[in-house]
């Protein structure tokens, strides 16, 4: 027989049950931890875990360039390093410190000071070349760092500040083109989110979260080597004439474009610290001025379109002035008996006062409204104006009488130079462009084929010995052109200056088939010149040959046409 | 004879499986090179943004003609002395 079996010992008979509810209750404090993990710290533990293998990378964009019409650059960012510090935080031994600003390249008396100033926040030094940048950040010194930013360069310098206009903070424009074309050349950082491994490396994405959306390039109308000429002489003849200011706008005479356009004073964009504003001011599209005779081409015009004149009509303005209710105007030089075209080439303004009186008002008002007179040209430019011209019904006797030469109207620069477009076409208003055009550009018609040549004609008188401009002529080529003397208003009294005028002229050429408009002003010449056929002339002169010959036009004239006065002799010019 | 199909089926996955291994690594060190060619691109971009700005820094017509003027002593010639030929027409 088999030994019994021993009998178990008995267990407690709550010992199974309480095992079985402890190890219960410890799976349930688990489900319950897990539960919290997964539903209320779930954030702060994903973000944990990723944070370990996973980076948000910042995708950086350039901004554009700009470029001129031949692609040459005018403005390009380029990425340095921005050193900065917390004065309050850096702890550095003085060798460290002289390490420092031999690293930044600046005395070690100016770092100190930047230090000691109050606040928290300073920027050493900006721009900083990234090699610099790698000394800086070698030395390692608390509170002292760096970051990367795009700053911004002109090759150009002070040649074409005003246009270009510059960056601020971030890249972002803030003035001229650069604030005009700020969505076209701005790009927009994007940013992605990738997995990297041990030693640094991304070796996955996970999701582009924004693509980076590069600055495109800007491609002005600007050739920049005649806006180089067009700056060097317009600086030149301004320091000759010791004038205020000045501005030169070169449009070519088939698109429209703006082929240069230089203001002085100028600023270097590069190193702007202490840049007043009115330096920055593009005088050529934000400043009216009244443009004297200049104006006058655009009356004749009027007159002849109207029919009432032929350019051989004969104009009485003898005894030199005209009184109209109770104000006189007066010509600089007695004429007596002048046919419309001589009122233009010996710039008399009895002649053209005359004339536009013979005419309704809302016509002359037309042609000038037409021509663009009063409204913006609308280039985009930030700030540019659109001068004065009041309504016709408006107008008194006297009023259209000095509109006829150009006073009691006021037009920027770029304005007058395309309303010469009408000239130098058959009679089409030609639409200005800042930026590079493509092709033919349509115009609008102003006035009739016929009279834009007639007044052409007249225009190249101007400039022949006899007229107010021989010192605008050009060797081997025909120019016109109209000259414009004006007198100041002076800001205080509101009443015409005695003493301060502006001088212009405004013209193009070659006669027989136009190719560019060149318009230049200068403010208050002081040397003792201040006609625009003294002082405004030779510019244009010098400035259209020379841009004639670089661009490769055709000469149209005998290379022995230009006919000066002997030096010395009186230019003839109108007030 | 369903275990020896079973065995085969048994590689196949393994295989499968080391393969899956391979091309994951394969790809993720394909990737780190791309990326370091990326940022390789985008030093170069810089770099040619740089040397644009000195080519037209040294370029500027200022400059060239401050050299020509000081260093080569070269002259604007003045409208007097300045003779236009008219077109050679054969």
């Amino acid at each position: 027989m088999k030994p019994a079996a021993v009998a178990p010992p008995r267990l407690p008979a709550l010992r199974a049950p309480l095992v079985f509810g402890a190890l219960l209750a410890l799976f349930a404090l688990l489900l319950v931890r897990s539960l919290y993990l997964q539903r209320f710290d779930n954030a702060f533990l994903q973000e944990q875990g990723s944070s370990r293998y996973s980076r948000d990378i910042e995708l950086p964009a350039h901004r554009g360039r700009i470029v001129d019409r031949l692609g040459e650059p005018l403005a390009i960012s380029t990425p340095v390093k921005a050193v900065w510090a917390w004065p309050d935080k850096i702890d550095a031994t003085p060798e460290q410190l002289q390490a420092l600003a031999g690293a930044l390249d600046m005395p070690t008396s100016a770092l100190m000071q930047r230090i000691s100033g109050a606040g928290d926040f300073v920027y050493l030094k900006r721009p900083v070349a990234p090699d610099a940048a790698d000394r800086v950040a070698a030395l390692q010194i608390k509170g002292v760092h760096d970051e990367t930013e795009y700053w911004r360069y002109y090759p150009g310098g002070d040649v074409m500040s005003q246009i270009l206009g510059f960056t601020g903070d971030h890249d972002v424009g803030q003035e001229g083109m650069e604030l005009a074309q700020q969505s076209w050349l701005g790009g927009k950082p994007g940013s992605r989110r990738v997995i990297i491994n041990r030693r640094g490396e991304i070796v996955e994405d996970v999701v582009s979260i924004r693509a980076p959306q590069e600055g495109r390039d800007l491609a002005l109308a600007i050739d920049s080597r005649l806006q180089y000429l067009a700056f060097r002489e317009l600086k030149a003849a301004i320091e000759a004439n010791k004038a205020q200011a000045g501005a030169i706008v070169m449009l070519d005479a088939k698109t429209g474009e703006i082929v240069a356009l230089a203001n002085w004073p100028a600023f270097n964009p590069n190193n702007r610290a202490r840049t007043a504003k009115n330096k920055m001011r593009n005088r050529a599209l934000t400043d009216t001025f009244e443009p004297g005779s200049s104006m006058k081409p655009f009356t004749i015009a009027a007159a002849l379109d109207s029919g009432k004149f032929t350019p051989a009509t004969i104009i009485d303005t003898a005894p030199g002035t005209l009184t109209i209710s109770g104000a006189t105007i007066h010509d600089a030089h007695r004429e007596g008996t002048l046919t419309v075209e001589q009122v233009i080439q010996k710039s008399s303004n009895v002649g053209a006062a005359k004339i536009a009186l013979s005419l309704p008002p809302s016509t002359m008002w037309q042609t000038l409204s037409d021509a663009g007179f009063g409204t913006p040209p609308r280039t985009g430019f930030p700030g540019e104006v659109g001068g004065r011209l009041r309504p016709a019904k408006s107008w008194r006797p006297i009023e259209q009488a000095t509109i006829a030469y150009g006073h009691g109207i006021s037009v920027n620069l770029v304005q007058l130079a395309r309303a010469y477009t009408v000239f130098a076409t058959d009679g089409e208003l030609k639409p200005v462009s800042l930026l590079k055009v493509e092709g033919p550009v349509a115009g609008r018609p102003v006035i009739t084929p016929a009279t834009a040549r007639a007044v052409r004609h007249m225009l190249e008188m101007v400039v022949l010995p006899g007229g107010t401009a021989p010192k605008a002529q050009v060797v081997g080529y025909r120019v016109a052109g109209k000259t414009g003397t004006a007198h100041k208003l002076d800001d205080r009294t509101h009443t015409y200056s005695e003493s301060q005028y502006i001088a212009s002229f405004v013209g193009f050429a070659p006669v027989s088939n136009p190719r560019l408009i060149v318009a230049v002003m200068i403010d208050q010449p002081n040397a003792g010149q201040y006609y625009g056929g003294a002082v405004a002339a030779p510019v244009f002169s010098t400035v259209m040959g020379a841009a004639l010959r670089m661009l490769g036009v055709p000469t149209d004239a005998p290379v022995n046409n230009v006919v000066l006065p002997p030096e010395g002799a009186d230019v003839k010019e109108e007030t | 004879m369903m275990a020896r199909l079973n065995v085969v089926l048994l590689l196949a996955l393994v295989v499968c499986a080391l393969s899956l291994v391979t091309s994951r690594h394969q790809s993720r060190k394909l990737f780190v090179d791309l990326e370091r060619e990326q940022t390789l691109t985008r030093s170069y971009d810089i770099e040619y943004g740089q040397l644009q700005i000195e080519q037209s820094t040294w370029a500027m017509p200022a400059r060239v003609e401050k050299i020509a003027r000081e260093q080569l002593h070269m002259q604007l010639p003045g409208a007097s002395r300045v003779e236009v030929m008219d077109e050679v027409r054969r």
